[in-house]
């Protein structure tokens, strides 16, 4: 792997994303619109469960949702870079397809954990209390999400060439993934073939292992569907499938 | 020894042949050109040799590097400029020149440097902080070969470098371009379907549907012709016709009001047209075989010069059309 070649990848996301206000201002509105329109009304229908409000119950999905928007948008923007040329320039150039795909990700990571953080900082106007070792403890988790879920976008954006399908990877996989990530609603509580379904979606262990660090003494319906250490191997095990994955498609040569 | 080799490349994409077992070497410092109209196979040749694509058959070696085997160290060798602009819109100028220079890493004593010298090189300097998208397309190119230049490759390839720009900026990028292999050692790779364009090249090779029909110098190819053209403007053009017929026996034909005269040797001819029509006579032009008559000449088709319509076809497109109304 070449380094600098997989920091100025970085740094250009990073740079392009701090010039882009509007990107910035919508990535954070978005959490807070469900969090406090969407989280606020339901907690009206839905009692706490085993000292978990509503809204402290989908804290952690909300997190998931930041990332996971940040990072499929980062990484499909290389569709944006293959219908623009840019993407011929870092394909020509003498790094391994490996660098790209992690340099990728990692832009992605970091562009989606900052957001995170944003959100997370909000934890006291929920009624929540976390510690040093806590709040330290979800942005290890956020890291490790963003950058699976970023893998994951790197390998849909080699399916396509143009972004006239954005609207398609936003409504057949990034909403379902949204949805079915115990995000809303416990994946226990699904029917069958969701669950199914769920299990199979990267966020829902993302979203499950901050479910420990955001409620830990959360227990019934509202408590974690999953072991952390299950969790957090699921993660990083797909995380691995994901580059190799995108790395074996960004080798194809016509 | 050379420092492009193709051997019997051949790349189908299903039905089409973009590129029919073609061969030719380039020898170091010069300057070569792929020259051919839309759809000849000229970019499908250049994205082989620079590892984009892989060929259906047939060997590529670039620096003595086999482009399918050992793709990183060509890759390491080459720069190139796209058909298409590949610069990030959002970056600046500088920024975008920063990438490349990390990209291929550059040391980092000489990561600044390199990329100041070659923003002066092309006269960006002042403008090195202004996003890419203000640019002109002129400042484009030169900003993209600039780009092309950071790692110091031996050789340099540009797909149509001069498509859509206006005259003024395609000759400031020629007269660059061609200054090039003296400076820096670079072999420059070039493609273009501008006919004119390629006389600046060392040697030539003429595609057409995939193959290569002709290969040489610029001067040599348009030998084939075996002649110069006249066009000759006169009071009475179709009585200097019979005079031109019956004194020397020469075919004149007219076109868009000239008489227009092929003949072995141009030079000889004219004294004896003006002899022969006295002061009838108000204009001479002698032109020389250019490489659109030598295409013509080989495949019996003019190069279409599809795409966008610059304004000089339109303007005469216009003048068709009221000669034809009016
Ligand atoms: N990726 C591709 N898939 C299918 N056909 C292609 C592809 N790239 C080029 N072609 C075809 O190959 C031929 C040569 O194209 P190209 O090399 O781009 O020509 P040129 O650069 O000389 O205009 C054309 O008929 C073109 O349609
Ligand atoms: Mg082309």
């Amino acid at each position: 792997m070449e380094f600098n070649a997989i920091y100025v990848i970085v740094a250009r996301e990073f740079k392009k994303f701090v010039r882009e206000r509007s990107r910035l201002v919508s990535a954070i509105a978005r959490p807070l619109v469900w969090l406090f329109l969407v989280g606020a009304g339901m907690s009206r229908l839905v009692p706490p469960v085993g000292g978990v409000s509503y809204m402290q119950f989908i804290f952690p999905g909300i997190l998931g949702m930041t990332i996971l928007f940040s990072s499929m948008f980062s990484s499909i923007s290389i569709i944006w870079d293959k219908e623009f040329g840019f993407m011929k320039e870092i394909l020509v150039a003498p790094v391994s397809r490996l660098t790209i795909v992690v340099g990728k990700a990692l832009s992605g990571s970091i562009v989606s954990t900052l957001q995170a953080v944003i959100v997370l900082l909000l934890f006291p106007l929920l009624g929540l209390k976390l510690g040093a070792t806590d709040i330290i403890g979800a942005v290890i988790i956020c890291v490790l999400v963003s950058f699976s879920v970023s893998a994951f976008g790197i390998v849909i954006a080699t399916f396509y060439e143009s972004y006239e399908s954005f609207s398609a990877i936003m409504n057949f996989i990034i909403m379902p993934m949204f949805f079915l990530s115990g995000a809303m609603y416990p994946v226990k509580l699904l029917p069958e073939a969701l669950r199914f379904a769920a299990k199979l979606n990267p966020l829902t262990y993302g979203v499950d292992a901050l479910k420990y660090v955001i409620s830990p003494l959360a227990h019934g319906a509202m408590s974690p569907d999953f072991s952390i250490v299950t969790d957090l191997a699921v993660i990083v095990v797909l995380s691995v499938i994901f580059v190799f994955a995108g790395t074996k498609a960004f080798e194809r040569r016509g | 020894m050379p420092i492009i080799k193709v051997e019997n490349l051949v790349k189908r994409f299903g039905s089409i042949t973009a590129a029919n077992n073609i061969s030719f070497n380039v020898e170091e410092g010069t300057i070569f050109g792929f020259l051919g109209p839309n759809s000849a196979g000229k970019t499908t040749t250049i994205s082989i040799l620079c590892t984009l694509l892989g060929p259906t058959s047939g060997n590529a070696l670039v620096n003595g590097y086999d482009c399918t085997k050992e793709s990183s160290s060509v890759r390491k060798s080459i720069g190139i400029v796209f058909q298409d602009t590949t610069l990030d819109k959002d970056l600046t100028a500088e920024e975008n020149l920063l990438f490349h220079a990390y990209l291929y890493n550059v040391e980092k004593a000489e990561r600044r440097k390199r990329v100041d010298d070659v923003l002066k090189l092309v006269d960006l300097f002042n403008r090195k902080d202004d996003l890419v998208k203000k640019f002109s397309g002129g400042m484009k190119r030169r900003l993209e070969v600039a780009r092309g230049l950071i790692h110091r490759p031996k050789v340099l390839f540009l797909d149509e470098p001069t498509l859509g720009l206006d005259p003024q900026s395609r000759l400031n990028l020629w007269e660059f371009i061609t200054a090039l292999p003296e400076k820096y050692g670079v072999t420059i790779f070039m493609t273009t379907h501008y006919m004119d364009e390629a006389e600046v090249c060392d040697n030539i090779a003429i595609i057409d549907n995939g193959n290569i029909i002709a290969m040489n110098s610029p001067e040599e190819l348009k030998k084939v012709i075996g002649g110069d053209v006249i066009y000759l403007k006169t009071r009475d053009n179709a009585k200097a016709k019979d005079e031109i017929k019956s004194m020397l026996d020469i075919d004149a034909s007219t076109r868009d009001g000239e008489l227009f005269i092929s003949a072995v040797r141009g030079d000889t001819c004219i004294p004896e047209l003006i002899r022969t029509l006295g002061d009838s006579v108000l204009s001479v032009r002698l032109q020389r075989p250019t490489l659109n008559d030598v295409f013509l000449k080989l495949t019996g088709k003019a190069i279409r010069e599809e795409g966008g319509a610059d304004t000089d076809t339109i303007k005469a497109e216009v003048r068709a059309y009221r000669r034809r109304h009016e």
